[in-house]
């Protein structure tokens, strides 16, 4: 057989891949074969009998869903004979499905109804003897999800993808023959099951069969309008296309196409179901004035005028340094330019941070330092196709659910061997070979002796090592004593753990690391970050397909703001606030004189308060009254600072506390772009009407610098995103023609240059990739007689950030109503705790109230809090010590203590 | 129930044994009653040192049990009772005298048959199969090894290579005794060319067609044959692990195989080093939970892995990509059996036995309106009027053939007209039937084709798995229009709408269920399509089974007032006095035939 097969399609000669089945070959080329069961993204089934076509030399007709070409293979698709078997096959079909169309919301977007149409069935060739009536089943009384036995044409969709891309087996169908149903196994509500809302099930239905149960009634598929955007959750950038009914201006659902990059179609329970806060009638929609400790409503001028002249009196009086500007990771690339810039050219100052310091500035001082970048190396995609995956402080499948499909995929359609280090039991441990549980705080300790055990044993590559790095010698005589035994104390993970571990990522032809914040967060987040980048070196898996150091981005644009130059340290595209050359650049970009000096980071800010040394601070689109660390203190703060200017989308915890509160549009309303954590800068556009009285995010920022002086005026986003590409050489070739369809992932210098799929081929960004020695460093604070527990933070898979967004869905709320803590059912036992019950966690910075978890999953000793909660919050207890390179507080560990209310 | 070992020494002879049949058939009707009275009757009459009671496997003669065999004499006792068993005992073994009484009797006013060899239902069977049956206690693995068993796993492990055994196998033209009659060399040749180690062997025995018991009886006369015909295949294939899929349903075969198994590998015949030729093998039992389609290869395997039991599209072939993803080789219980026999005997001695495109013998089990129902065992090309009328003694009552149903319930009527038929699977497929596993159905003159279709319909319907749309609901369809045709309700274009769908659910179906399960519909279209007319515009059903178009009466002439049918009327709509013409009120009939079953003078009518 030749490489490249041809075969004959209704007469017409067709090249092909080996491979392929007879619907790809169609579909590629655009010969339509009807087809109900098919999804690209499940393996064939055969179910429907709808593809069937003639093949010469095959007694029957064949599906061609199932059947894989080859050389000089015939086909005929629309033979009398096989139109007529499809025929009969569609009348079966309408055997069962009882629907009707004019009710159905998927009326207009419904393959059955178009097949039905094209083939022009009778209506009652085979009349239904007994009708169903709607009966309650496994999606009663879920708020996400609802099935209409009736409209169900059992192809199994909802069931395979659920098992073969989710790989959650939720579903399943019952009983046999013309009787089955889907369902959950053993028919308990989907409530009570393993379902994970991610929603895919109804993603691939090709009928109104599953659908979302908020959407029911809300507007019909024909009527509605698709606009392409980027998911506003987590640092994936899933593609998705924000169902809109006109009428009403409101989004109906969200799809998302099969075949789009990064995600293929699929989304998590957020991104499908926790869009009702865009129409939350706690929408802001009147700028807000604080006088005497009351917001009185305000016009646009009056607020902004205000703001200028109080930030001009503050700046005159006390020097630019004292007014400080948190921009937003939820906000677009144009918005964060326009801020910085505001900043740094308007006020004067580099104090401009956002939330990446909380998340990943250890990844971005460690990995710049070893490798010259601080980003992902490597690519979504490429996950899939490596040999060996080590997931360390990563809750993949809860904060990056859809990264986890491909992690799922390379393990269980693939091969691949995952290790998880992870000090809790996480839902990805399913699919490892191996769970390393080491103690929070102790990852230093197990990289290191990981690496001893592949230099001890050779395992390590030598030419990469030697034409590719330097700094190799000292790192090793470091690591010379740094035994696996010696690690074991450290860590509580059995020696012979971790000699598995490095002989399964050492021996695997592609290794990739995957971490986020369980490696960031800490007092040694930076040395944590070069910890992985020493290991990835060690063994060439660098600058190749499927390998890297893969660090997750929390946030929508979180990877943007930090390009974009969010930061307090660089201009847009990591480059110095010290370096005059790059300064003068900016200077005559901006017409204007900029400081030489570095800003504060986030923490530094609030703490600069309490010393008198800030002023104002600006805040355009987080919340730190929830998100940042030892909140008693954050409070205080955001309490005593002379003025505080908050834009946000609602009154959150922080905007109570401003001077000034500035109602803005939120990303379904807006145009811009949205980098997500693979470097990919992709498009975000308007969908719906934005609230009346709101405004954007950068023509808010542009008026209050107006108004201060300094004239800012832009087209749209699209002009700002020229000017960003003007002056950031890694966004050089970025503009919005060019990412219409797909983004590019920078380095992506200039309008030719194709975008970067992984970094640091045959040469790392600073040259050679720099080895650096670590030593391990205990957390800032253990364990104590009076504070005897461990006490980490994290995410969980249906809350985002600080729930502002997240906890106006129905959805969402049903299934997460509120926060807890996990404690392992031992100590609970000993210390009386029972599933539920109402406790005290306390620290010596705090106390809050919440709920026991009660689980196996959580070592003994620790305890785990999620932070998305304003009831009982989490960061009323973590420390805000910092990482002295990055500034990163360590969330992961503090000393706790907890006992029944 | 172990036989009484306290009776047996190994090395002990008797001076006569009395075979009782143990199969599921004879145990029914209470074999072991009678079993445990001959013991306690020997003992009686102090005969315990001389006279040997042996439980057997089946011995097919199913309708006839409880049956025993008197060895050495060979003399064939039926349907016995415990009240029988005193007289058996003194009359035979104490006086010598043999009981006429208890013997075969072919048909009324025939004289006895005492001797099994004479009888027309054992003599014009040949047994390669089945030819332990009765012989030997199942339980004891000495009987299996003294009638030449494990003689052919010595042969291959000493003697041959697997490409040899294959080669064997091939040239024996054995085909897949499961119904699809593929070449059983020829699968085992696919799967030791098959790349992969940690190969399976699978012996499907989830007999689930109704009234098909060839494989369980198989098992429980003589399951080590079964073990020997897969330690044969796994050494030609290089399997080292196989799974026997066998129906919950039935115990007896899966205690029997629990007992073989053991007694095997106690013998080191499973296990590591089996013979010290090195090569290992072991096996254990998988029950299925009664889904029909378990049957089918791929869902059977699905099954095995504890996912849900559905037919999955070939390519690739088990053989490629088989259970958990290895190579897989799967036969059925008869199809295993044959094996040692081929070995033992040679393939031309097999080959020599059958017709031109099928070779050796088929066991079918005969049931339905047939004198004799059991188990047999033809030569292929035995025609289906010779095991009708002459094994199976034709239709009990002088009532007239109408039709033999082969293959299971996916498998076609063939009228009277093709009686002559030779029994190959070709010749089969021909007529519009199937061989299956070997069902086989008589039907008589009172018995409506349009029905019979109506009843498989309704099988088929529920245990279709529900995966592809044309079996799910094409099956469901068709029994629907069926269903309306036999109340009454049908039209003149429901012939053709049946005609067409069923020839689309036969085309379009995913697995061998759904493309077969037309075939009653076919078969019955095609040779008794006046029935379906006679339903359709005469609103009548001539066998007079479809109840919404009969109506019962009785004949004043005839009818003697014996008040019979009025006492079976469960609904009390029959009215008369004593030796007076009784009268059916219409309106309490609930058309149920009890009356007419009753009846000694045929005074019921329908019509």
């Amino acid at each position: 057989m030749s490489d490249i097969p041809t075969i004959t399609i209704n007469g017409k000669e067709i090249p092909a891949r080996a491979g392929q089945t007879i619907l790809d070959v169609a579909i590629e080329n655009g010969i339509e074969i009807p087809n109900l069961c098919h999804d690209a993204r499940l393996k064939p089934s055969g179910a429907c009998r709808l593809c069937l076509v003639e093949v010469e030399g095959q007694k029957q007709p064949v599906t061609a869903c199932t059947f894989e070409i080859s050389e000089g293979l015939v086909v005929k698709t629309e033979t009398d004979f096989i139109r007529r078997l499809r025929k009969t096959v569609l009348e079966l079909l309408f055997y069962e499905h009882l629907g009707v169309c004019t009710t159905c919301d998927d009326n207009g977007d419904c393959k059955l109804q178009r097949y039905a149409y094209e083939y022009q069935l009778d209506d009652d060739v085979f009349q239904i003897s007994t009708v169903n009536v709607a009966q309650e089943n496994y999606t009663t009384g879920n708020e996400a999800i609802e099935y209409d036995p009736d409209k169900c044409i059992r192809c199994g969709r909802c069931i395979r993808i659920c098992e073969e891309v989710q790989m959650d087996s939720a579903l399943t169908f019952k009983d046999r023959a013309a009787n089955i149903e889907v369902t959950t196994a053993f028919d308990i509500p989907l409530n009570d099951s393993t379902c994970e809302l991610c929603g895919q099930c109804i993603s691939t239905c090709p009928t109104g069969a599953l659908y979302e149960r908020q959407a029911k009634g809300k507007g019909q598929c024909k009527d509605i309008l698709r606009t392409r955007t980027t998911c506003p959750y987590c640092g994936v950038g899933c593609q998705i296309d924000l169902n809109v009914n006109p009428k009403t201006n409101k989004i109906v659902r969200v799809t998302s196409e099969v075949g789009c990059i990064p995600n293929d179609g699929n989304l998590c329970a957020k991104g499908r179901f926790a869009m009702d806060f865009v129409a939350s009638e706690k929408r802001l929609t009147c700028p807000l004035i604080k006088r005497n400790g009351e917001f009185e409503k305000a016009t646009w001028d009056e607020a902004t005028n205000f703001i200028a002249e109080r930030l001009t009196k503050i700046k005159t009086q006390n020097g630019p340094d004292s007014i400080a500007g948190l921009s937003s990771a939820k906000c677009t690339n144009e918005d964060n330019y326009i801020f910085q810039k505001f900043i740094r050219a308007v006020i004067g100052t580099n104090n401009v941070d956002h939330c990446a310091r909380l998340c990943h500035s250890s990844t971005v001082a460690g990995l710049a330092r070893a490798f010259g970048s601080g980003a992902m190396t490597n690519s979504i995609d490429e996950l899939k196709n490596s040999a060996c995956i080590f997931i360390i402080g990563s809750n993949t499948s809860e904060a990056h659910p859809v990264i986890a499909l491909s992690i799922k995929e390379a393990v269980a359609r693939n091969g691949a061997k995952l290790i998880v280090a992870d000090p809790r039991q996480i839902d990805i441990v399913r699919f490892a070979e191996l769970h390393l549980s080491q103690k929070p705080g102790t990852d230093v300790a197990l990289i290191n002796a990981m690496m001893n055990v592949i230099i001890s044993e050779k395992l390590l590559d030598s030419d990469f090592i030697n034409d590719r790095t330097e700094g190799f010698d000292a790192m090793a005589e470091a690591l010379k004593d740094f035994t696996p035994e010696k690690a074991e104390e450290i860590t509580t993970v059995p020696a012979e753990k971790i000699r598995q571990a490095a002989r399964i990522y050492a021996g695997a032809l592609t290794a990739t690391i995957v971490y986020s914040m369980g490696i960031t967060q800490h007092t040694t987040g930076t040395d944590n970050v070069l910890s992985l980048a020493n290991l990835s070196m060690l063994t060439g898996n660098l600058g190749k397909e499927s390998t890297g150091v893969n660090p997750l981005r929390g946030q929508n644009n979180v990877q943007g703001a930090c390009d974009i130059g969010a930061l307090p340290n660089v201009y847009p595209g990591y480059q110095s606030v010290e370096d005059s050359a790059i300064r003068a650049k900016f200077e005559k970009a901006w017409a204007k004189e900029l400081s030489g000096n570095k800003g504060l980071t986030v923490v530094e800010i609030f703490h600069a308060v309490e010393t008198g040394d800030i002023k104002a601070i600006y805040i355009m689109g987080e919340n730190p009254a929830l998100s940042d660390p030892n909140l008693n203190r954050t409070r205080k703060a955001l309490d005593m600072v002379d003025f505080l200017v908050v834009q946000d989308i609602f009154l959150s915890e922080t905007a109570q506390y401003a001077e000034v509160v500035l109602p803005s549009f939120c990303f379904a309303e807006k145009d811009g772009t949205f980098t997500n954590t693979e470097r990919r800068v992709q498009r975000v556009r308007k969908a719906v009407t934005p609230p009346a009285g709101a405004r954007n995010d950068w023509e808010i920022v542009c008026e209050v610098a107006t108004k201060m002086g300094y004239r800012m005026q832009y087209d749209g986003a699209e002009t700002i995103m020229n000017e960003i590409a003007s002056v950031t050489p890694i966004y050089g070739g970025i503009s919005f023609d060019r990412i219409d369809s797909v983004g590019l992932q920078w380095p992506c210098t200039d309008k030719d240059h194709p975008g970067t799929k992984y970094l640091h081929k045959g040469k790392f960004t600073r040259g050679r990739g720099k080895f650096h020695p670590v030593e391990f460093k205990a957390p800032a604070e253990e364990p104590s007689d009076e504070y005897p527990f461990v006490l980490s933070t994290g995410r969980q898979l249906y809350q985002y950030h600080t729930g502002t967004m997240t906890r106006k869905s129905a959805v969402i709320n049903q299934v997460s109503p509120t926060g807890y803590v996990e404690i392992h059912i031992e100590d609970a036992g000993k210390l009386g705790i029972a599933d539920g019950d109402t406790v005290e966690v306390a620290t010596i910075r705090g106390r809050v109230s919440t709920l026991a978890k009660v689980t196996r999953t959580i070592e003994r000793g620790w305890l785990f809090m999620p932070f998305h909660f304003c009831e009982g919050p989490a960061n009323m207890l973590t420390i805000d010590a910092l990482d002295p390179t990055a500034k990163i507080p360590e969330y992961k560990v503090c000393a706790a203590t907890i006992r029944k209310e | 129930m172990p036989t009484d070992t306290s009776q047996i020494g190994k090395t002990k002879t008797y001076r006569a044994q009395l075979l009782i049949c143990a199969g599921t058939g004879c145990v029914s009707n209470r074999a072991f009653k009678v079993r445990d009275a001959l013991v306690e009757e020997i003992k009686k009459q102090d005969l315990v040192e001389e006279v040997q009671v042996v439980a057997t496997g089946c011995q097919g003669f199913c309708a006839q049990g409880p049956i025993i065999i008197v060895q050495p004499d060979g003399i064939f006792y039926q349907m016995l009772t415990v009240d029988d068993v005193h007289l058996l005992i003194e009359e035979h073994l104490v006086k010598g005298r043999p009981v006429e009484k208890l013997m075969y009797i072919p048909s009324k006013g025939k004289p006895p048959i005492p001797k099994l060899s004479d009888i027309a239902f054992f003599s014009k069977q040949r047994l390669i199969v089945l030819k332990n049956r009765g012989l030997i206690d199942p339980e004891k693995i000495d009987e299996y090894i003294a009638r030449d068993g494990y003689q052919a796993l010595a042969k291959v492990l000493t003697s041959m290579t697997p490409e040899q055994v294959i080669d064997e196998i091939k040239a024996s033209g054995l085909r897949g005794r499961g119904g699809a009659g593929f070449s059983t060399g020829r699968k085992w040749e696919l799967a030791r060319e098959a790349s992969g180690n940690g190969k399976y062997i699978i012996c499907n025995a989830d007999e689930g067609d109704p009234g098909a018991f060839m494989d369980r009886s198989v098992i429980e006369s003589d399951p080590h044959a079964v073990l020997e015909g897969m330690l044969i295949g796994a050494y030609a294939i290089g399997s080292e692990y196989g799974y026997i899929y066998i129906r919950e349903e039935y115990p007896l075969a899966m205690k029997r195989l629990h007992i073989a198994i053991d007694q095997a590998r106690e013998y080191g015949l499973l296990g590591d080093d089996i013979l010290g030729c090195g090569f290992n093998f072991d096996v254990s039992v998988h029950r299925g939970a009664g889904a029909f389609i378990c049957g089918e290869e791929t869902s059977l395997i699905a099954s095995l892995e504890g996912r849900t039991p559905e037919p999955r599209i070939r390519p690739p072939f088990p053989a490629q990509s088989g259970l958990w993803g290895k190579p897989t080789n799967i036969n059925n219980v008869e199809t295993w059996t044959n094996v040692p026999a081929i070995i033992n005997r040679g393939s031309e001695w097999f080959s020599s036995i059958g017709t031109e495109s099928s070779k050796g013998t088929k066991v079918f089990s005969v049931v339905g309106k047939v004198t004799n129902t059991g188990l047999v065992e033809v030569p292929m090309g035995t025609t289906l009027r010779e095991i009708v009328h002459d094994i199976g003694g034709g239709i009990p009552g002088g009532k007239r053939f109408k039709a033999v149903q082969t293959g299971g319930p996916s498998g076609g009527c063939i009228p009277e007209s093709l009686l002559d038929l030779p029994i190959d699977y070709e010749r089969l497929a021909e007529v519009g039937s199937i061989m299956g596993s070997g069902g086989l159905i008589v039907m008589d003159e009172e018995t409506c084709m349009v029905d019979v279709a109506r009843y498989f319909l309704d099988f088929l319907r529920s245990e279709s798995c529900g995966k592809c749309t044309t079996c799910r609901e094409g099956i469901a369809a068709m029994h629907d229009i069926v269903a309306d045709i036999c109340n009454g309700q049908g039209k003149p274009e429901h012939i053709g709408l049946l005609q067409d769908l069923a020839e689309a659910v036969k085309d379009a179906s995913l697995c061998a269920l759904g493309g077969t399960a037309p075939n009653p519909v076919l078969s019955t279209l095609r040779y008794f399509n006046d029935e379906y007319e006679a339903h359709i515009k005469d609103k009548k059903c001539p066998a007079g089974v479809c109840q919404a178009l009969i109506k019962y009466s009785i004949d004043a002439e005839k009818c003697k007032g014996c008040t019979l049918c009025s006492k079976h009327c469960p609904e009390e709509a029959i009215t008369g006095k004593t030796k007076e013409a009784h009268i059916i009120d219409e309106e309490k009939c609930i058309k149920c035939g009890a009356c007419r079953e009753s009846c000694k003078f045929e005074a019921v009518l329908v019509e």
